[in-house]
């Protein structure tokens, strides 16, 4: 902003300098973060551009054909709805309570640091080992073998720490006031839980959930090795082809598969399918997110 | 004042919980107790484990550490020369994280600067959202962009003969690690007390000036911590490198050579790897390192957060 | 006032956080239904003891407190059913907290968590409550809507409802007044002298005219021990025992 007025606030060279500093700073921070936009919307752009002669209903919902060379992605599609299902629905439990465990019980002490610093551990281990995990712990040591349910509990583990995490930043948004009031009527901690806590954080709870349903979709490497397979022949329209000890089909192993070990597949397919991935993915992500800003609207204080 | 009467029943007994209601709770909390130690057991069960199956390597008279740890030679399938020699796929590994940090830090530091001080809340907001999208991106999408898109790009403005090579991953590894490096740098700056902005704007410091004299020296221990968060997930990517540094096991020499990283060797080789043969046991045994790097980086980003919590 | 038998007696009470002694050695005690006052500046131990008093002190971390708290002849400090103790007392806070649920549900979370789940008794119980925290006639048509939309002044009196709800023996008060405007004040002031009929009531305040208002005892606290502990009048007197009692309550030093 400029003062132009008056003798004493002129604009001397120093300001000037200083202003133009300050804008030129403003610009390359800016051109930064669109940096980070256009890419997003460049490879969105890209990939539907390329995928639009196979994106059609028919693709979704058909089975592949001749070596998966042509037809839909169905199986994969079925597939990896079931691995999240599954997986979160070990993983939200468990994590959740695991939370409410760090937020409103633990005291500050050695042990609970541990169990924080597991937890942060946890959610930084790479993905390939977490298949290097599930291969030796569920495949082989619990000899559920090449399955559904040995790819989900490696999924489970993989997505837990984020719950945890984001569980327990929704609890911790909760004032501390709520909790010493409910404790001063004589309250025990869980009914304080019950009453006051979880039903004021349970959006953000579920929000967290919710990103991990996008998060468990995109996984390839925890599966690869725990129980997706490259081709499963599953029937068309068949809303649960797997049973838990069956090997399964998954998008994002599908699209490995045929982006690299398939020679010869029709040009838009690999590409068809990466959208299919990605548009759940956002699409989840997305609305995750709409939940968050519609819940943070009508906030009870 | 009207205060009704007093003998209404309720208004006179202290009432008792029903025992179930009350052992209930009591089991309850046993789980939630429970859960929450488990966190610990999934962390020692995933080291048990993968070192279990590596172990036996350990005492095979084909393998040494050194050589595992020093070797650039790796032949595991070779049948007259075994060689496992991680030496390549650590530099890979290496190699293939800082160009995506060359890349990202600038960009990710200059965008979470730019949303934290400089943007309007809206914009704030919209970028906020846009980059949670970048960070939904799967990998394996992110890898088959850059077996296509990248790819030909690169072929096309390097006039390198193939596409997939190191800075192909890494500028993958950039665009996927920028979203982390944004979100921690901006929780970082907004745990500056706005009492800083506050007294440098009164003594008539530009926004520029305060965010380069003020805020950075104060938040520098989180964006650290962010730029190390970043790291960390660089190194532990698979599928993306995977499919974008081109596969060849060597050192690299620049950057438009084709690399091999750890975790992309695992994901490689793993399912062509007899179970239980020393290639396996060796594949495991580079799990082991790998948990060992992302566990050191993580403890250090956890601490140096810590230091900035603090304060 | 006559000889009554005390409810609370506290004797050598000392609270420390961490390497710091807030509460020196006090003992003192209360008799059934009256108002008791503790007066005294800031950090002086007030919220201290009557933290200490339902155990919600056990939250702080790194606390020690020795010595005796009876209530009922119970000693609290060795009490095994803490949540028992709680119910047995009534603790406002010095910020209203209505909590995020219905107003109705506010008064009546209480009675639930004790097991009390009949629907008209539940209804009885709040109208009391609401009705000797003089709120009943301002909010009995939207007892449905929530306890955090009300404003200040009524939130204190809904904190007040919740906390008469689980039918206390002690209502404990923790400078209640100085987020609320002073009709409120006055108003709240001649529920607390209806209330002292039935229950026993501690007042912890910074308002030296308040305790001289309501309170039959008074304790003068000073850096975490009592400089003087009389009837209300002898305190407010010209002549109190103590010559710090006399500037403080007089506004000379504090």
């Amino acid at each position: 902003m400029h003062i132009t007025t008056g003798v004493k606030f002129g604009v001397t060279s120093h300001v000037v300098r200083k202003e133009r500093a300050q804008s030129a700073a403003q610009w390359v921070f800016r051109a930064m973060a669109l940096a980070m936009i256009v890419p997003l919307f460049a490879i969105i752009t890209y990939l539907v551009y390329r995928a639009s002669p196979s994106l059609s209903w028919e693709f979704l919902v058909e089975v592949p054909r001749r070596g998966m060379r042509d037809g839909g992605i169905w199986p994969a599609f079925i597939g990896t709805l079931n691995l999240v299902v599954l997986s979160l629905a070990i993983s939200a439990p468990i994590g959740i309570m695991a939370a409410i465990y760090l937020n409103e019980y633990a005291r500050d002490n050695w042990f609970n640091r541990l169990i924080n610093l597991a937890v942060i551990n946890l959610a930084g281990v790479p993905s390939i080992v977490h298949a290097l995990f599930g291969l030796g712990a569920f495949v082989y040591a619990a000899q559920l073998g090449y399955s559904l349910i040995a790819a989900s509990l490696t999924l489970a583990i993989m997505t837990l720490p984020v719950i945890i995490a984001s569980t327990r930043e929704a609890l911790a948004s909760v004032p501390m006031a709520f909790r010493e009031a409910c404790w001063n009527t004589g309250a025990t901690r869980w009914q304080t839980i019950r009453a006051v806590v979880l039903p004021n954080s349970i959006s953000g709870i579920l929000t967290g959930v919710i990103l991990q349903v996008s998060r468990a979709a995109g996984e390839t490497a925890p599966i690869m090795f725990t129980g997706a397979v490259f081709y499963k022949a599953v029937k068309q329209g068949d809303f649960f082809p797997y049973g838990l000890t069956d090997q399964v089909m998954a998008l994002s192993m599908h699209l490995y598969t045929v982006a690299t070990q398939v020679p010869n597949v029709k040009e838009s397919i690999p590409y068809a399918t990466a959208v299919v991935l990605m548009g759940s993915v956002l699409l989840v992500n997305a609305s995750a997110i709409t939940l968050r800003v519609y819940l943070r609207n009508k906030k009870k204080w | 004042m009207n205060i009704p009467d007093s003998t209404h029943p309720a208004c006179q007994r202290r009432h008792q919980r029903s025992p179930f209601a009350i052992g209930g709770e009591k089991a309850l909390e046993w789980l939630i107790r429970l859960s929450g130690i488990s966190a610990i057991l999934f962390v020692l069960a995933i080291f048990f484990f993968i070192f279990r199956e590596a172990l036996p390597v350990l005492f095979s008279e084909r393998f040494s550490l050194s050589q595992f740890l020093f070797s650039a030679e790796w032949y595991p399938t070779s049948s007259v020369n075994v060689r496992y020699g991680t030496l390549a796929l650590t530099l890979g590994t290496c190699a293939v994280t800082a160009l995506a940090m060359v890349i990202a830090v600038p960009f990710g530091l200059g965008g979470a600067i730019y949303i934290s001080e400089f943007s309007s809340p809206r914009a704030r907001e919209a970028l906020k959202i846009t980059i949670e999208l970048l960070a939904a991106i799967p990998s394996v999408v992110w890898g088959f962009i850059g077996l296509t898109m990248m790819s030909k790009l690169i072929v096309t403005y390097t006039g390198a003969p193939v596409g997939v090579n190191l800075l192909n991953g890494g500028i993958i590894l950039a665009l996927m690690s920028v979203p982390i490096i944004v979100s921690i740098g901006e929780d970082a700056l907004k745990a500056v007390p706005d009492s800083f902005r506050e007294a440098g704007i009164a003594m008539g410091a530009t926004k520029w000036q305060l965010v380069y004299r003020v805020l950075l020296p104060a938040a520098k221990n989180g964006l650290l911590a962010a730029v190390l968060l970043g790291v960390g997930r660089a190194v532990g990517e698979t599928m993306a490198v995977l499919m974008a540094t081109g596969h060849a096991v060597q050192i690299p020499h620049g950057i438009l050579d084709s690399v091999r990283t750890l975790t992309a060797n695992v994901a490689a080789e793993l399912g062509e790897a007899p179970v239980g043969s020393d290639h396996y046991r060796v594949l495991f045994l580079t799990g082991v390192l790998l948990f060992a790097i992302t566990f050191t980086v993580n403890i250090t980003a956890d601490f140096v957060i810590r230091g900035f919590k603090k304060k | 006032m006559t000889e009554k038998t005390p409810i609370i007696d506290v004797k050598d009470l000392r609270i420390r956080y961490g390497a710091h002694e807030a509460v020196h050695g006090v003992s003192f005690s209360i008799v059934r239904n009256e108002i008791f006052s503790i007066i005294g500046p800031a950090q002086s131990g007030k919220t201290s003891i009557l933290r200490c008093l339902n155990r919600t002190l056990d939250f702080v971390a790194n606390v020690t407190v020795s010595g005796s708290v009876c209530i009922d002849n119970d000693d609290v400090l060795k009490a095994r059913d803490v949540f028992g103790l709680r119910r047995k007392i009534g603790m406002v806070a010095p910020l209203p907290v209505g909590l995020p649920l219905s107003i109705y549900e506010n008064v009546a979370f209480a009675p639930r968590c004790s097991g009390l789940n009949a629907k008209d008794e539940l209804d009885a119980l709040v109208e009391k409550c609401l009705k000797q925290a003089a709120l009943w006639y301002e909010v009995k048509d939207r007892l449905n809507s929530l306890g955090t939309a009300l404003s200040g002044g009524q939130q204190q009196r809904l904190t007040i409802a919740r906390a008469l709800s689980h039918q206390p023996d002690i209502l404990c008060l923790d400078e209640f007044s100085i987020a609320i405007d002073p009709v409120t004040t006055m108003r709240i002031e001649d529920v607390l002298k209806e209330l002292k009929h039935e229950i026993t009531i501690i007042l912890v305040t910074n308002l030296t005219q308040q305790a001289r208002r309501l309170a039959d005892h008074t304790m003068f606290l000073w850096k975490g021990g009592i400089v003087e502990i009389d009837r209300t009048e002898v305190m407010f007197s010209e002549m109190p025992a103590r010559r710090e009692t006399y500037e403080y309550v007089n506004g000379i030093f504090g």
